[in-house]
Formats: structure tokens, C-alpha cells, sequence
């Protein structure tokens, strides 16, 4: 084999298998205490440990949620969380069937000589972090590389610089025992059309898979974690289907079948938007040998945070939010979401923010 | 789109579709003069046109022949050559469903600085030949790229010389109308494990289709021609269901799904033998979303040379030899080839030649 095959192999393989079970996703529950700062502050929460366990808290024991979710992305603080009754977050979660998973990255720098673009920084030491985050529990990890589309983006530099980071933490994860999920988002902002986002999609795949093979990383025990293909955040909207039809081309023309899992990131859209795009995805009548399904950070939690709005007394309107989205996105890994689910106003809100610092 | 639009896209997309409908495969009687004259001397026949002509007539008007067939690969003389009914083989072909193919390389040259490893030329002026064998009526081209394993072998110098020139070849086709067939064929000679191959083949097709990718070839419009992954040729053999695992497994691992057919080069493999393995390959359980068949060469003309021997009063049985293997090989397709095929004469000998110059 080209792939290293180490002493995790049936693990990590048996494991991402397991993530990409139909009819169940992700939950991006990864923010970093900067990021959740963010969040915190447009629902008038301060940003302090308390309120970042309460809200993480809220999630994972919103009841039914756990059978729609395969994994949940925990940043550090939270792997070592516990609930108010004293129970470790990761093993509430593990015995409920969901993966706990955790964000290594350190987040983007500069690439110097470029117009803006970025690269991902967070190797140093990683295997020695994977380690210790395998034996907290976690089993799968995600690693953030970001592209942008623009006149001369994303450049060479930059496509080849963000896919072999990624396959250096993809490896590195393997040999330690997690599964790696592979993330080369190429953001929306722009006002290019969706064909525009089509060929950089394909040209950003095809290197990060090149690069998977350089490094001997096994993709049966990955996961892709992809944006889908969309026209850019300034040019006019199209609908679910032919988003579907130009993603899952791009994803044929790239993703080996070795690959169990695409988990879409949902970035700007609406949590209806990215739950509709899933779903049209999945009733796409043409050969995928991968499942399709979701890794959402806000397209699952933004109605639910202002339900919440930092007060117990509106926890379990919060959860009862919560698992609306969840039975939404369930149903869209199935093709089988008929739009129904609770018409909140957030729902349809568009969650883009132009030139958004992750 | 990342890949190139050209005029002929739909047409590539059906043709290509239709070379791998299940059922169906790929005779490779494409043997250059020099080449056809090896054969030739092995039955003690003259290698003059005309002999060339019968030998070509013999298989394409074999009774239940065609049927089994949705492409022939042709060289050059023989596109333009006729039946002794006066009827263009090209006709003959298309009439019984069958697809004309056209090789279009010039052959290997050394690569200077390495151990003997090649690259293939043949892309001066292949736009306008391409365009010529379209007029004749050529719908499919053919380019072989040869690679080895050794010591130090394949170089990473040599893999991308060879992907980039498959890469250049596929896309000046697809401009002209033609579906490459890209054949990044690894040489079974060597004492390597099966394991080393297997390793090797998924290296050499991920650049390969990282070449297609930077070269915009539409690999909707395409075809993979490559080697089985076997042990070497030194090595002790191993089962069809042994060969098929890894075969399947590294193709899993590099060829995207977009890509409609695998048509397999049979090597030095007997004809059963070939045919065994391709039909342990259709009947594994595993995700395949390319059509697994065949593109063979000496695998399907070997019985039929030796009965013919150059013979007028032989042909009958000839075609006979040849429509029993047709046929085989149609079943290993299905996956229903029950390994009762009338042995031809020399339907189980080897036809390894150690360190064979095609």
C-alpha cells in the first residue's frame, strides 16, 4: 500500500465509517473562546468559562439530538468540560453514541508576497497533542485550511501550501490515533459565479488528494469536510438543485471512493439554505460513493443561540430549537427533508459575514 | 468547470459511457508493423500487408464476436484497411456496434540519468492527427506510458514525466474529438510482493490524475487503462480474489468517480488467467462506480494466432478460439465467468516476456 498503515488503521477506519452513517452528521461545536466571544456578544452573554460550559451544556443534552449526530468538533476547553451534574462532556457523549472530536489548528497567518491569503498553522508538536487528546477521548480531529477566490486567488502558493498542511496534521492524526477530518474551505465571498467556484473546488481537491497520497495518508480513515459549490456572496442566488448538481460533479471529479464521508461545511448560509443544499445533494439522482452529509457550526446552533439568549429559563425552548435543526439535517443526509421544520425567522437568516476571521 | 469545455464534450461523455457498458470490452489489435511481425514469426508467418489484413479481418468478422465488444484499438495501416469484400474495417466495426480506436503514440524513448526508465512521445503535430483519425472514423485514442519497478524505480522524475505526458496526450484528444485512453502501465517483471505493487500503482495513478486535473481533461470523457496490481513476475503467484482485493483497493484509493470505465491492460497474463482475475474483480463486494472491464491484447488473440497459423482452412476455428475468450472475458465482466471456456491452444500459457519492449 501507499498508505502507512499503523497500529490505528481498523480503528480509524472503522471510526470515520462510523461518522458517515446516513442519517447522521456533525455538530460543529468548536469555537474557539475568541470565535464564541463573537457569538456570545450578539445574544448579550459575557464571555466567560460559566457561560461556554451552560451553552455547550444546552447541546448536548438537548433531548433527541443524539441519534441525528454521528460526532461533535470540541475546542480544547471543552474536551476537559464536565456537565452541572458532574459527568465529563466527552463521556455523555460517547455513551450516547457520539464521536467526540476536537479542533488542533492554531488558526491562519499571512502568506508574505500574497494578496491576503492564508495558511494554517499548528503542527509544532501536534503528534504529542494527539496523543494526549486520544487518551481525553477524542477520536477524530479537524484542522481549518482556508482559500479565497479573487482575480489571481487562490494562487499556486497557496493551494499547494494549504493542501500539504493538511496533509501533514492528516497524518499525523493517523499515527496517533485520530481520524482526521480534511478541510480546504475556499470561502464565499466574492461575486464570481457558481462555474467560477466549480473550477477552483475541483483544482483545490485535486491537490489536497495528491497531497493525501505524497504523505501515505490512508483515506479510508479520513473524512472530507468541503464547502459546497455556490455562486459567490455578491453574485445572485440559484437554487438548491443546482448547487447539488455542481457540487457533487466536483466531488466526483476529485474525492477517491476510498473516501466514506463529505461532511459540508455550511459557511454563510442559513441554517434552511444549508439544510436545503444537503438535501437536494442527497436526492441527486447519479453515483456518489460517499455519503453526504453535514459538519454545521452555525447553520445548527444560530436560532438556537438566540432562543437561549443566555437564560435558563429559556433552555428548553433553546433544545427544542436545537433539535429541529438536527432532525432537518438528519432528513437531508436521507434526501428526505420536506422543508418543514420550524419556521423560526433565524432559520432563514443568513449567517454571512464578509471577510470572516474564523 | 475546472475541466475544458470543448465542442465535443457530450460526444466524449456517451462514447466513453458506451466503451464501458457492462458486457462489453476493448480487443487492443493495435500492434505496431514491428510488434505484429513478433507475432507473426511465432506461427512461422510472413509479415507483409496482407497478411497483417487477414489476421485483422479474422477477428473483426468472427461470428458473436463484435457483441462482446464496444471498442477495438487499431493501428494506423488498419484504420484505413478494408475487408477482402472491399469494406473498411472502420465499418465493419461501427456496423456491429463497435467503437474504432487509434494509437497514437510513437513508442518509448530512454530518459536520460535514470536505469533504463522511459517516457513516450508522440505529441508533435497530435492535434492534426487526431483530427484526421476522427475523419476515418476513429472515436477513441490510445497512448502508453510504461513504467517499472525496481530498486530505485519508479523515480518520482519518471512518474511525472509520464503522468504530464498522458496528461498533454488527453486533452489534445478531447480538443479533437477523440476518448483518450490513458495507460500508466506498471511492468509486472521484478521479484516485488504484491504489496510493493499495489503501492507503487497508487502512487503513479494519483499523479496521474493530478496531471488530468492541471491539464483540464474532462475525465467524464475518459478512460483508465492500467495494470492489474499482481506480484512480480520472479514472485510466487497468488489467487484472482487476492489480485482483485488490492487491484480494487488502490483504484478506490485514486480514481475519482467521474470516470465511467477501467479497461484493464492483460501484461504478460495467459488469457485465463486475465480472465479470472477480471471476473474476481466484478464479483467483489465493495464500492466500485466505474465499470471494471477489459482492453486485451495477446489475452485475446493468443489461442486464435496459434489455430490460424497463417492457415486459410484454420480460420473458421480461429474465430471460433477468438469468440471463446470474446465471450469469457464478456462474463468477467458480469462476474458470471464460470471457468469453463474451452481452453484454446495456449489459452493458460504465460505470455510474460522478461524485460518485454512492446
Amino acid at each position: 500500500m501507499s498508505a502507512f498503515v499503523g497500529k490505528y488503521a481498523d480503528e480509524l477506519i472503522k471510526t470515520a465509517k462510523y461518522i458517515a452513517t446516513p442519517g447522521k452528521g456533525i455538530l460543529a461545536a468548536d469555537e474557539s473562546t475568541g470565535t464564541i466571544g463573537k457569538r456570545f456578544s450578539s445574544i448579550n452573554v459575557e464571555n466567560i468559562e460559566s457561560n461556554r460550559q451552560a451553552l455547550r451544556e444546552l447541546l448536548f443534552t438537548s433531548p433527541g439530538a443524539f441519534p441525528c449526530l454521528s460526532g461533535v468538533i470540541l475546542f480544547e476547553e471543552t474536551l476537559y468540560q464536565k456537565a452541572s451534574d458532574g459527568k465529563p462532556f466527552v463521556d455523555l457523549l460517547q455513551e450516547n453514541g457520539v464521536i467526540p472530536g476536537i479542533k488542533v489548528d492554531k488558526g491562519v497567518v499571512d502568506l508574505a508576497g500574497t494578496n491576503g491569503e492564508t495558511t494554517t498553522q499548528g503542527l509544532d508538536s501536534l503528534g504529542a497533542r494527539c496523543q494526549e487528546y486520544y487518551k481525553a477521548g477524542a477520536r477524530f480531529a479537524k484542522w481549518r485550511a482556508v482559500l479565497k477566490i479573487g482575480a489571481t486567488e487562490p494562487s499556486e502558493l497557496s493551494i499547494q501550501e494549504n493542501a500539504k498542511g493538511l496533509a501533514r496534521y492528516a497524518i499525523i492524526c493517523q499515527e496517533n490515533g485520530l481520524v482526521p477530518i480534511v478541510e480546504p474551505e475556499v470561502l464565499t465571498d466574492g461575486s464570481h459565479d457558481i462555474k467560477k467556484c466549480a473550477a477552483v473546488t475541483e483544482t483545490v481537491l485535486a491537490a489536497v488528494y495528491k497531497a493525501l497520497n505524497d504523505h501515505h495518508v490512508l483515506l479510508e480513515g479520513t473524512l472530507l469536510k468541503p464547502n459546497m459549490v455556490t455562486p459567490g456572496s455578491d453574485s445572485p442566488k440559484v437554487a438548491p438543485e443546482v448547487i447539488a448538481e455542481y457540487t457533487v460533479t466536483a466531488l466526483r471529479r476529485t474525492v477517491p471512493p476510498a473516501v466514506p464521508g463529505i461532511v459540508f461545511l455550511s459557511g454563510g448560509q442559513s441554517e434552511e439554505e444549508a439544510t436545503l443544499n444537503l438535501n437536494a445533494m442527497n436526492k441527486l439522482d447519479v453515483l456518489k460513493p460517499w455519503t453526504l452529509t453535514f459538519s454545521f457550526g452555525r447553520a445548527l446552533q444560530q436560532s438556537t443561540l438566540k432562543a437561549w439568549a443566555g437564560k435558563t429559563e429559556n433552555v428548553a425552548n433553546a433544545q427544542a430549537t436545537f433539535l429541529a435543526r438536527c432532525k432537518a439535517n438528519s432528513e437531508a443526509t436521507l434526501g428526505k427533508y420536506t422543508g418543514d421544520a420550524s419556521g423560526d425567522s433565524a432559520a432563514s437568516e443568513s449567517l454571512f459575514v464578509k471577510g470572516y476571521k474564523y | 468547470m475546472s475541466a475544458f469545455t470543448s465542442k465535443f464534450a457530450d460526444e466524449l461523455i456517451a462514447n466513453a459511457a458506451y466503451i464501458g457498458t457492462p458486457g462489453k470490452g476493448i480487443l487492443a489489435a493495435d500492434e505496431s508493423t514491428g510488434t505484429i511481425g513478433k507475432r507473426l514469426a511465432s506461427i512461422n508467418v510472413e509479415n507483409v500487408e496482407t497478411n497483417r489484413r487477414n489476421l485483422r479481418e479474422l477477428l473483426f468478422t468472427a461470428p458473436g464476436a463484435l457483441p462482446c465488444l464496444s471498442g477495438v484499438i487499431l493501428f494506423e495501416e488498419t484504420l484505413y484497411q478494408k475487408s477482402s469484400d472491399g469494406k473498411l474495417f472502420v465499418d465493419i466495426l461501427k456496423e456491429g456496434g463497435v467503437l474504432p480506436g487509434i494509437k497514437v503514440d510513437k513508442g518509448t524513448v530512454e530518459l536520460a540519468g535514470t536505469n533504463g526508465e522511459t517516457t513516450t512521445q508522440g505529441l508533435d503535430g497530435l492535434g492534426d492527427r487526431c483530427k484526421k483519425y476522427y475523419e476515418a472514423g476513429a472515436r477513441f485514442a490510445k497512448w502508453r506510458a510504461v513504467l517499472k519497478i525496481g530498486e530505485n524505480e519508479p523515480s518520482e522524475h519518471s512518474i511525472h514525466e509520464n503522468a504530464y505526458g498522458l496528461a498533454r496526450y488527453a486533452v489534445i484528444c478531447q480538443e479533437n474529438g477523440l476518448v483518450p485512453i490513458v495507460e500508466p502501465e506498471i511492468l509486472v517483471d521484478g521479484s516485488h510482493d504484491i504489496h510493493k505493487c499495489a503501492a507503487v500503482t497508487e502512487r503513479v495513478l494519483a499523479a496521474c490524475y493530478k496531471a488530468l486535473s492541471d491539464h483540464h481533461v474532462l475525465l467524464e470523457g475518459t478512460l483508465l487503462k492500467p495494470n492489474m496490481v499482481t506480484p512480480g513476475s520472479d514472485s510466487p503467484k497468488v489467487t484472482p480474489e487476492v489480485i482483485a482485493e488490492h487491484t480494487v483497493r488502490a483504484l478506490q484509493r485514486t480514481v475519482p468517480a467521474a470516470v465511467p470505465a477501467i479497461v484493464f491492460l492483460s501484461g504478460g497474463q495467459s488469457e485465463e488467467e486475465a480472465t479470472r482475475n477480471l471476473n474476481a474483480m466484478n464479483q467483489l463486494k465493495t464500492k466500485k462506480p466505474w465499470s471494471l472491464s477489459f482492453s486485451f491484447g495477446r489475452a485475446l488473440q493468443q489461442s486464435t494466432l496459434k489455430t490460424w497459423a497463417g492457415k486459410e482452412e484454420n480460420v473458421k476455428a480461429a474465430q471460433e478460439a477468438l469468440y471463446v475468450r470474446c465471450k469469457a472475458n464478456s462474463e468477467a465482466t458480469l462476474g458470471t465467468y464460470k471457468g469453463d471456456a474451452k481452453l484454446g491452444d495456449g489459452a493458460a500459457e504465460s505470455l510474460h516476456v522478461k524485460d518485454y519492449k512492446y
